[in-house]
């Protein structure tokens, strides 16, 4: 196998994944999540006098930086270890995206929904700007996202954390399964 | 300075979504059409091997790297795991990224995506505002 040229299987990636978890934790007691740097940057950027944001957000300024490294290691694997070339999935998704509305499968979004020109657009709005509103709002009032609550909130053997999960998951089986048609066809 | 070792984590953990394919929408699509176990796969070894790693670090009581004790606090459940992780989860199915892959995607190239991330920032300002009226 080839680590450069070719894309992690799970079972190399997740156990990896798994291992943010300790390394935080060995490294200054910090708990793997990503989501709370969204409340950070408004702390920081936009508090705008609310109580939800009066903290000292200096004090986990190193989640900032965390965000600030997912960006910049993402940077060097699309340039430098070739991860932003086409997806291979499943044949039947892509047939039955296709058959939804969906066009370009040649990186790792649909370009055709996710462009700057896409913004003249209701679909594009919906894609761009809704879904990061859900994701954010959604997240916050959730306590946590993907990493902290699937991963080491369940990891950690905390049960809200698994009430949350199974929610992401009826969230978007609900999306995928009855609403993203006929959002794709906007 | 001593944030520079959670810059490289992230650097190391940015590599791995990408390398992994978990920031592509399309993963998300297979994963929520049930056509792959990719997603499965790695979201599930992923906990597993971090619940293991807790388990040794409690069982030997492995300090961090500063001599602290390692503390995890304990999680309240509020409602808004319900609510909030059903709002989450209809986003994700959109965007075809949580936060992590937001950052990602951004990174890898796609500028697009930067609007997105500046929604969901948006988004915790708005969930800011608007938090006491809503049930936890």
């Amino acid at each position: 196998m080839n680590l450069i040229s070719q894309p992690w299987p799970w079972y190399v990636a997740g156990p990896l994944i798994g291992l943010m978890v300790p390394a935080l934790l060995l490294l200054g007691n910090k708990l793997f999540g990503i989501s709370s740097s969204f409340k950070h940057i408004c702390a920081a950027c936009i508090p705008a006098g609310i109580s939800f944001f009066k903290y000292d957000w200096k004090s986990q300024v190193w989640n900032l930086f965390f965000a600030a490294g997912i960006i910049l290691g993402a940077f060097i694997a699309a340039h430098f270890l070739r991860g932003a070339e086409a997806v291979h999935i499943n044949p039947a998704t892509t047939a039955q995206l296709q058959a939804q509305g969906v066009k370009n499968f040649d990186t790792l979004v649909p370009t055709d929904i996710f462009n700057i020109g896409a913004l003249t657009t209701v679909r594009g709005w919906v894609f761009i700007v809704l879904g990061g509103f859900l994701v954010g709002f959604g997240t916050r009032y959730a306590g946590g996202c993907t990493s902290g609550h699937s991963i080491m909130g369940i990891a950690s053997l905390q049960w809200p954390s698994l009430v949350a999960t199974i929610c992401f998951m009826i969230g978007g089986f609900t999306m995928t399964w009855f609403i993203l048609p006929y959002l794709l066809k906007l | 300075m001593k944030n520079i070792k959670y810059l490289l984590a992230g650097v190391v953990f940015g590599i791995i979504l990408i390398k992994s394919q978990v920031v592509s929408w399309f993963r998300i699509q297979e994963m929520f059409r049930l056509q792959a176990f990719h997603m499965y796969g790695i979201i599930g070894s992923a906990i597993f091997v971090g619940m293991i790693s807790i388990l040794i670090i409690k069982r030997f009581n492995i300090k961090s790297i500063s001599g602290e004790p390692i503390v995890i606090p304990q999680k309240q459940f509020s409602w808004g795991n319900i609510i909030g992780g059903l709002i989450f989860g209809l986003g994700w199915a959109i965007t075809g990224a949580c936060p992590g892959p937001l950052y990602a995607l951004f990174g890898s190239g796609i500028w697009v995506i930067g609007i997105t991330l500046l929604s969901a920032i948006f988004g915790v300002w708005v969930y800011g505002l608007v938090q006491d009226k809503l049930p936890h």
